[in-house]
């Protein structure tokens, strides 16, 4: 077990209260229900009861904590992180931007981690048979820290669009998974990163899960040709946002706290 | 009008290839140096050591094989290796961090963890928590992470006590969260299924 580092409280805390309150109620209207048969595999892996809402206790509100010395120096870096005999192939791309939960407040020192097919949309994984070659440079996934103002960056190649089973002729529009913690473990997410302008967003049976077309917009990343290092490498914005913490005012406490 | 928050990212399934990202060595290839899994403790950890396993279902019985499921927990003495944790009782244990993560077997279906049976928790107004793991359950299929918690059988007072568990009126409902133990190979095997939805379906929790 490596040493672990603290999460820096949020800098709004008062002093003597406790810097990790209770977090806001999930909206669910911005999400996707469980039950979605546009997208067929959700059909018999979706709960039929109600969730069962419960309060939240230490329990809720705190969560893991990563340390810089648990990652690798070229954990952010997929061109470099798999090279075996040369770097990986296809249209080189930073991508960066911040973490912030609901109160606008920059998340630091979260683990973000993400993942990915090839150029050609190809998984390195033993379950993808799909007949675009694997790039024997690339891996496609990586992880790193956020710092104390909730940024982080990593470079990468430009995934690939991939046909999957869903209905016949389903493609997947090209697209980054990512895993974020935030500080607490109710605000646990895996989500997408899709580039602005595929023409493929409007027609994938996963992205219209989700209700809302707002929702869909703020999954989709923007060229920003002032983060692209010119001559080298493009930049996509991708901001993501975990859930609020109530603040503490007069507040039920929470036992403990 | 009302006050304008952010609001929060959707969610989007973790898909087939979620081990790629955060379990390579299941996806099979190898490349961080420092992998994170389903081992939650080390040699010098502070508490009776246990193992958790079981499978998961989905809505026709079957095996779900791609799935990933993360626990976090308190130690032994109840206490959670965070800074938001202010109980009064218990300490934090270095050797501890509480949190792991754990895949379906891609033939068995079975996922396992290897921690350490945690203390009674504080919870609110004045009330204990019996003993429990916090579980985050994703998979291709389930469009947001599924939370829910695992109880131990062992623990009938303090689970007669908990406040989640009191709040389950169906005692079929309140028993598909709590583990059962046996003894293998001299360890003490907790047993939890996952049933993601049906006749016996896994209360799942709005966190
Ligand atoms: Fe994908």
């Amino acid at each position: 077990m490596n040493d672990l580092v603290s999460h820096a409280p949020p800098a709004f805390v008062k002093e003597g209260t406790n810097p990790y309150p209770e977090l806001f109620r999930r909206d669910y209207a911005a999400q996707s229900p469980a039950y979605t048969p546009i997208y067929k595999t959700s059909v018999l892996r979706s709960p039929r009861n109600a969730l069962l809402s419960i309060d939240h206790t230490v329990s809720e509100t705190t969560g893991p904590v990563f340390g810089h010395n648990e990652l690798g120096l070229l954990d952010n870096d997929l061109i470099m992180n798999y090279a075996k005999d040369g770097e990986a192939i296809g249209p080189r791309i930073i991508v960066h931007g911040y973490v912030l939960d609901e109160n606008g407040r920059g998340l630091p020192n979260t683990l973000v981690e993400f993942w990915q097919a090839n150029a050609g949309g190809r998984y390195r994984h033993k379950n993808d048979t799909y007949l675009a070659p694997i790039d024997p440079n690339f891996g496609g996934c990586g992880r790193t820290l956020t710092d104390e103002n909730g940024y982080y960056y990593f470079r990468t190649i430009r995934p690939g669009a991939y046909p999957w089973r869903n209905y016949v002729n389903s493609w997947r529009p090209a697209h980054i998974h990512f895993s974020l913690f935030g500080n607490a473990f109710a605000q646990r997410l895996i989500t997408q990163m899709y580039f602005e302008g595929d023409p493929l967003i409007k027609v994938c049976p996963i992205i219209k899960t989700i209700p809302d077309e707002e929702a869909v917009n703020r999954l989709i990343a923007p060229l920003d040709l002032n983060a692209s290092v010119p001559d080298d490498t493009m930049a996509y914005r991708f901001d993501m946002v975990l859930r609020g913490r109530r603040s503490t005012l007069f507040e039920n406490r929470l036992e403990g706290n | 009008m009302s006050v304008k928050y952010l609001k929060e990212t959707a969610s989007q399934t973790a898909g087939p290839y979620v081990h790629i990202g955060l379990a390579p060595h299941q996806a099979g290839f190898d490349i961080f140096q420092n992998n994170f899994d389903n081992n939650l403790v080390g040699a010098t950890t502070r508490g009776a050591q246990i193992v958790i396993e079981g499978r998961v279902f989905d809505g026709s019985g079957s095996l779900v094989r791609d799935a990933l499921i993360e626990a976090w927990q308190a130690n032994a003495d109840g206490r959670y290796n965070h800074p938001g944790d202010r109980q009064k009782t218990g300490s934090v244990d270095p050797n501890f961090r509480g949190w792991g993560r754990a895949c379906t077997d891609f033939e068995t279906g079975i996922y396992r963890f290897y921690t350490v049976k945690p203390g009674p928790v504080a919870g609110r107004g004045g009330k204990v928590q019996a003993p429990h793991i916090s579980l985050w359950v994703v998979a291709r299929g389930i469009n947001m992470g599924l939370n829910t918690r695992i109880y131990f059988a062992d623990e009938e007072k303090a689970n007669e006590a908990d406040p989640i568990l009191r709040g389950i009126e169906l005692k079929k409902r309140r028993d598909t969260l709590i583990a059962t133990p046996s003894q293998k190979d001299g360890k003490t095997v907790y047993t939890f299924d996952i049933i993601l939805q049906g006749d016996n379906e896994t209360v799942f929790f709005d966190v």
